[in-house]
């Protein structure tokens, strides 16, 4: 099984890559692509303090850090969206 | 948990609690005045706070002279920045929080707290405000989104340098976040299209309009623990929030929710909770903060007002072929990315092959404004919807047939990113065409709208406690607040997973240091995650249950099971026992291992997005360009409608605050910055005399994601409102309107321009 993805960035974390619209990571969960985006891209820290959201097959997860990230699903990275 | 309990298709179908239309447990407290709301609290030896604020829109606070306030008879503590230590450890977004809550240098917007002072009684405290003397240096402000944006604008914070660019500005300005969402190529696709049409629109700022002032009582000892009674929709965030500002120990603030007289997004943030406590630490005794309705428009935190440009091209057949928008909104005076939400949801109706939004948020001499039910969609959804229903007229094409042929559906690329799961905005559109509604006969003046709107809705951290009383009733502790009648569902869904009645489950609201940490009630979470924690509570307390049953008559626990209410023993063994029931083995559950209860905490991510379809008639007044609802139709997902009722009621709610917004509410701020109408009076929120019945449609499409198959309904409703209306009286008129509220000055003046 593989352990790399192409993780889909939004708009304001691109400057952060040099303005590429996706990242190639190999983590396994939330919590290890998150780390390894820190690793590469120190910039990404604040934003993933601040709240990131991780869209996996279209499935909208905010807090699971533990979830896996299946061989192939589509992953986005989006901002962490409030409530009323 | 296992997936098969988690799948809706899989587990109960027949319920016998879940969808009835049980009495709300706070219904009699409510309308015979017993429930306690925020201001009715009280504490021996209480104090009255009160607040000093800004008469200035942007000024330097060159100097604050509290000497003759603390020597006033009566006064037992004056407060200003000086008593608020930064405790936040380089955390900016708390910074913003704290510095909203009280000025720190600088006043940045009309009504920004300068001080605040304690007393024995109102009237001392507010001669105490009289005899603080503050020294200002005026600055120049601005308060319009796209005048803040203008580069020779006055800038509000000289640490903003716009995120998002690819190069980091040379200089700091009000532009605090770009943004850019959208996928393929949209200059092909308008080069694509036969018809493009590009319009630009703008809606003002509006408030939520809870008829509950903020109102915190506090009492912070001297050995550092501390007690809050306060109105919210997160006493558990509002608990995490004020101990990080005051250097508290979360686990020595201990805070109580009251009921809640309305939020919509306004009670998730902290304003005076921070200075009630401060008072009180200062003071030594327990202090009141209760906002007047004024304090309530100038210093919480309304929605942005916003400016939006929409640009789409569709072929002759109806398929759109590009669709673009820029969204500027204001997010008061501090950084936010309410624009930012604007450029998601815009266009997550549609599936489109070439989309592009780009967000511009920015920041204003006007206070940081708060969620408001679906934050930033309504008015995007205004810009989009008009501009579609447009481009459908322009082609030819019945905007309600436009709309079903671009919907998006399950395979559909959204505009913000993700590809879409099974979605319900077809079946909305469906349920609208064929709607009585819309073939219904229209009369003199008046016209009709329909507009769609979506929400992401999300899930959060929750947990709740089940609790078996010795006579066989069941009490559970949850702690989400509940606004809009969780109480009942969840209670509900225990009585559903333990076979019993409602009236044998009552639930309350457990405060901060009796449960594990809860989110606020926001994001259309409440029902939807706390029915979760609540379910997987149940079923935890049905092991104990089974077991004590099998204590009692001495079998293994895998031979007793649950239903109905009841454990019965099954197998060639012991199938011939009469089961015993919940009351049976409540009395004994002090022979059989003590207190029985059950727990589960969850993080219900994965909510699911939401959609709607409404419908609106309009009739307007060409002399007075004064407009009525006629008619209004809610058409909407609801998963599961674990209470129909309530579920109409969210429905019906989110339709009367879009109403008010669309037709009437609105900031209105004066060239010096001031807000000048802020009183009820003067800021009109939509009342029965305005509103017709809104009608309703409960669409029941499973959640996979919910072992009912429950989904938040609390927020999409407002979304297509401003759309619907604003389409509605457009139709009336023969004139386009771009410009929300559509008060009566403002539709006679498009009826000018139209003349002219």
């Amino acid at each position: 099984m593989s352990d790399t993805h192409i993780i889909h960035l939004w708009g304001a974390l691109r400057p952060l890559v040099g303005g590429a619209l996706f990242l190639t990571v190999k983590a396994t969960t939330i919590r290890g692509l998150f780390r390894t985006l820190v690793e590469l891209h120190p910039g990404m820290e604040a934003h993933i303090k601040r709240g990131v959201a991780v869209s996996i097959g279209g499935k909208i997860y905010r807090d699971q850090w533990d979830t896996p990230l299946p061989e192939c699903a589509e992953i986005y990275l989006l901002p962490r969206v409030p409530g009323g | 948990m296992s997936l098969d309990s988690m799948n809706p298709a899989l587990v109960e179908k027949h319920f016998k609690v879940i969808g009835t239309r049980v009495a709300r447990p706070d219904g009699v407290d409510k309308v015979t005045g017993r429930a306690r709301y925020g201001a009715d609290a009280a504490m021996p030896g209480q104090l009255v706070g009160l607040v000093l604020r800004s008469p200035h829109a942007h000024a330097q606070i060159v100097k604050i002279d509290i000497s003759k306030a603390v020597k006033l008879a009566g006064v037992k503590a004056v407060i200003t920045s000086a008593d608020f230590p930064d405790h936040t450890q380089g955390d900016r977004g708390m910074m913003d929080i704290l510095e909203n809550c009280m000025a720190r240098g600088k006043a940045l917007y009309d009504g920004h707290a300068v001080a605040a002072v304690a007393a024995i009684d109102a009237a001392t405290a507010r001669k105490a405000l009289k005899l603080i003397n503050v020294t200002y240096k005026i600055l120049p402000h601005v308060t319009d989104v796209d005048e803040a944006l203008q580069i020779h604008a006055p800038v509000l914070h000289p640490h903003i340098y716009t995120e998002g660019l690819s190069e980091k500005p040379t200089a700091a300005s009000n532009w605090n976040k770009h943004g850019e969402y959208g996928h393929g190529d949209v200059d092909a696709g308008f080069k694509e299209a036969d018809m493009v049409i590009s319009r630009s629109y703008k809606t003002e700022q509006t408030h939520q309009g809870y008829i509950e002032p903020h109102s915190a009582l506090a009492s912070v000892s001297p050995d550092g623990s501390a007690e809050m009674f306060v109105c919210t929709q997160g006493h558990f965030v509002y608990r995490n929030q004020c101990a990080t500002l005051l250097g508290l120990d979360a686990n020595k603030l201990r805070v109580t929710a009251s009921e809640i007289g309305g939020g919509f997004g306004g009670k998730t943030h902290v304003w005076a909770e921070p200075l009630a406590l401060a008072l009180s630490r200062k003071a030594n005794r327990p202090v009141k903060l209760t906002m007047s309705r004024e304090e309530v428009f100038r210093c919480t935190g309304p929605t942005s007002s916003t400016s939006i440009d929409v640009k789409i091209g569709a072929k002759k057949d109806g398929t759109i072929t590009a669709a673009w928008a820029e969204l500027r909104y204001q997010g008061g005076c501090f950084p936010s990315n309410w624009a930012e939400l604007g450029a998601m949801t815009a266009f997550a109706c549609y599936d489109l092959k070439n989309v592009k939004t780009v967000s511009k948020d920015a920041v204003v001499n006007r206070p940081k404004t708060a969620a408001y039910r679906a934050p930033s969609a309504p008015m995007a959804a205004f810009a989009v919807e008009n501009t579609i229903d447009e481009v459908a007229k322009a082609i030819g094409m019945d905007p309600i047939d436009f709309r079903i042929k671009n919907a998006a559906k399950q395979g559909t690329k959204s505009s913000y990113g993700p590809v879409y799961g099974p979605i319900g905005i077809g079946p909305t559109l469906e349920a609208a065409k064929n709607h009585p509604h819309m073939k219904a006969p229209l009369g003199k003046n008046m016209g009709r709208g329909m507009a769609c709107g979506f929400w992401f809705n999300f899930g959060g951290q929750t947990c709740v406690d089940v609790n078996v009383t010795p006579d066989g009733n069941v009490t559970i502790a949850q702690g989400t607040i509940d606004v809009g009648g969780s109480r009942a569902s969840i209670a509900m869904a225990v009585a559903e997973e333990l076979g019993v009645t409602y009236n044998q489950v009552r639930s309350i609201i457990a405060d901060t240091s009796s449960l594990g940490h809860n989110d606020m009630t926001d994001g259309s979470r409440g029902t939807f995650s706390t029915s979760k924690a609540a379910i997987f509570a149940a079923r935890n307390a049905i092991t104990v249950l089974r077991d004590r049953a099998a204590k009692i008559w001495e079998i293994p626990a895998s031979e007793v099971e649950w239903r109905d209410g009841a454990a019965h023993a099954k197998g060639v063994n012991h199938g011939n026992r009469t089961p015993l029931s919940l009351k049976e083995i409540a009395a004994q559950a002090g022979q059989t291992g003590g207190p029985i209860a059950g727990h589960a905490e969850t993080v219900a991510d994965n909510a699911g997005v939401s959609f709607a379809t409404h419908i609106a008639d309009v009739e307007t007044d060409p002399e007075t360009g004064r407009s009525l609802i006629k008619r209004y139709t809610v058409i909407q997902d609801a998963g599961k409608a674990m209470h129909p009722s309530y579920v109409e009621g969210q429905y019906q709610g989110g339709a009367a605050q879009g109403i008010g917004w669309a037709l009437n509410e609105e900031y209105v701020y004066g060239k010096d910055g001031r807000l000048q109408n802020a009183a009820f009076l003067d800021y009109r929120i939509p009342v029965c005399s305005d509103l017709p019945f809104i009608d309703t449609q409960i669409l029941e499409i499973p959640n996979p994601n919910h072992p009912y198959g429950v989904r938040g309904v609390g927020e999409t409703s407002i979304v297509p409102p401003l759309a619907a209306v604003s389409i509605a009286v457009t139709n009336a008129t023969g004139v386009r309107q771009t410009h929300i509220p559509m008060s009566p000055p403002r539709v006679l003046k498009s009826l000018k321009t139209k003349k002219k």
